[in-house]
């Protein structure tokens, strides 16, 4: 580890923590515009941010230490999730030190510490949206499991940095696996983040809700650390995507600052895209009952599990 | 890295093995059957491949034959079988839609169990495909059983009778023309008969629900 793969490490995890809340704004901004709205504009979550942070917090009175500490443990994991994901080079020194399975298990961490937090008051929304919560995320995360299985066959690595490389470097091939794969780590992407077939994220109050259950009892700097942290999980999940099935533009190689001329660019347009396409998925679909989110993640393990079958027999 | 061809074929083997499982989830019988003109539409596709690939005549009629066959005529018949019975909303499963799939993948593995060292002993170039054949086959079997209507039922014999052409495309290069001219018209002449079946299985029971020809007195 020398002074350059420091250095480029620490502006991958600020670009990171900074464009979170751009992704976020632009999602909703192409939402806006596709439903004939002229939206609140791109930076409206920076402006939120700001808002939550400079107000006083409340807790409520039985609250434990747990409830205050949640908020932080939530925003360190997904930072970490970000310093292991390559979203901008592949050769960066913190990349070896988690692969792809450590990063499903740093997920699950965060969700179990919200899940608790949320039932630490003791409302009944808190606990509710809790039981969802974890009713998505078990049988999300086999399929993301299997969907990181997949693509470690692939290119015979569990290390993110390293699938990213192989993809890239591998000269063009219809994969079928690949592609199912791919179709399974959408659903997956859009369950987790409380996206719209599972989850509306513009709710509020209603019996329908998940995410927003969960995190009615927090205020001020903690609700904006959650916030900033659902941002950045959404950011983490985009740029997972775009490493394992677009890698083309990433910087490889050694960390170094010369290759952020093109993958700067590169990964700001695709992440583009990934906004627009996400917004498009929103105003196209209505939100599912909740029992028919089984069926959803159900799907998106079949989808996950063939992927890896067909691979395994026609070894493409 | 394998030729382009064999891509091809790989491709549409994985998508065979999706429309049956899309398929299975399926509860609508129109789009039912649409999709198994999709799978027909496949398989042709694979076929022609093959074809153009080993450079054996037969099989472009063999690929002529199934489009015509699986992607025009029998949608066209079926679609119209639907219409005359007004049969367009039954859906029934006797197993929930999630679990079917968990028991469909099952089937899958063990497909691919069973042709592993029968495509280990295939010379040809497609031979990994072969369990994909199977699977195809099994999946068609399971849909016919876990579905109670007579059209559904119809459906999967059909789509099992298409996993049956891609086993043998895939493992022998298909087979003697006078065998498919024969299996060909032996499925259009059924679903022809079967047509005629469900208006007496209609006019019987009122319904076509199999589950009624289960009870064998007439109360």
């Amino acid at each position: 580890m020398n002074i350059t793969g420091v250095t480029a490490q620490c502006t991958e995890i600020a670009m990171s923590v900074a464009a979170a809340p751009l992704l976020l704004g632009w999602v909703n901004q192409c939402r806006a515009w596709l439903q004939n709205r002229r939206g609140p504009g791109l930076l409206q979550p920076y402006r939120q941010l700001r808002k939550l942070f400079h107000k006083d917090a409340v807790l409520a009175a039985n609250a434990s230490p747990l409830f205050r500490l949640v908020p932080y443990v939530e925003f360190a994991s997904m930072g970490l999730a970000a310093a292991i994901i390559p979203s901008l080079w592949t050769g960066l020194p913190f990349g070896a030190a988690a692969d792809t399975i450590a990063l499903v298990g740093l997920f699950a961490t965060a969700r179990l510490f919200l899940a608790l937090a949320a039932m630490d008051i003791g409302t009944a929304f808190g606990s509710l949206g809790a039981r969802r919560e974890m009713l998505v995320g078990f049988l999300a995360e086999p399929a993301l499991l299997m969907v990181f299985f997949t693509t470690s066959l692939i290119a015979n690595s569990t290390s993110l940095p390293t699938i990213a490389d192989s993809f890239a470097r591998h000269p063009l091939a219809l994969y079928p696996s690949l592609a199912f794969a791919g179709v399974a780590f959408l659903m997956v992407l859009l369950a987790e983040n409380a996206r719209i077939p599972v989850d509306n994220p513009a709710t509020h109050l209603e019996l329908t809700m998940i995410h927003e259950a969960m995190v009615l009892e927090y205020s001020a700097r903690h609700l904006a650390l959650i916030e900033w942290s659902a941002a950045l999980k959404l950011f983490n999940y985009a740029c997972i995507g775009l490493a394992l099935f677009l890698p083309w533009g990433l910087a490889q190689g050694p960390a170094d600052p010369g290759g952020l001329l093109i993958a700067l660019p590169a990964t700001a347009f695709k992440l583009l895209l990934v906004g627009a396409g996400l917004a498009l998925i929103e105003t196209l679909n209505a939100k599912m009952r909740l029992f028919r989110a089984p069926e959803f993640l159900a799907t998106a393990f079949l989808l996950a599990v063939l992927g890896l079958l067909v691979h395994l027999l026609l070894g493409s | 890295m394998a030729p382009l061809p064999l891509q091809i074929i790989n491709l549409c083997a994985a998508l065979m093995l999706l429309l049956s499982f899309a398929m299975l989830s399926q509860r609508r019988v129109l789009t039912l059957v649409d999709l198994f003109a999709l799978q027909g539409l496949v398989l042709s596709i694979s076929i022609g491949v093959v074809a153009w690939n080993t450079g054996q005549p037969h099989l472009y009629y063999s690929a002529g034959l199934t489009f015509v066959l699986k992607v025009v005529a029998l949608p066209l018949i079926l679609h119209r079988l639907i219409r005359r019975l007004d049969a367009r909303w039954e859906s029934e499963t006797l197993l929930n839609i999630p679990t079917t799939l968990m028991a469909g993948l099952l089937l899958v593995m063990f497909s691919f169990a069973l042709a592993q060292p029968i495509s280990e002993l295939a010379t040809t170039l497609t031979r990994g495909t072969l369990g994909i054949a199977l699977a195809v086959v099994m999946l068609a079997f399971l849909m016919m059983i876990t579905r109670r209507k007579a059209v559904t039922q119809v459906v999967g014999f059909l789509a099992m009778e298409n996993g049956l052409f891609f086993a043998a495309t895939s493992a022998t290069y298909g087979m003697p023309m006078v065998v498919e001219l024969g299996v060909a018209l032996d499925v259009l002449v059924g679903t022809v008969i079967l047509g005629i079946f469900f208006f007496h299985i209609r006019e019987q029971f009122d319904s076509l629900d199999l589950s009624h020809m289960e009870s064998l007195k007439e109360d």
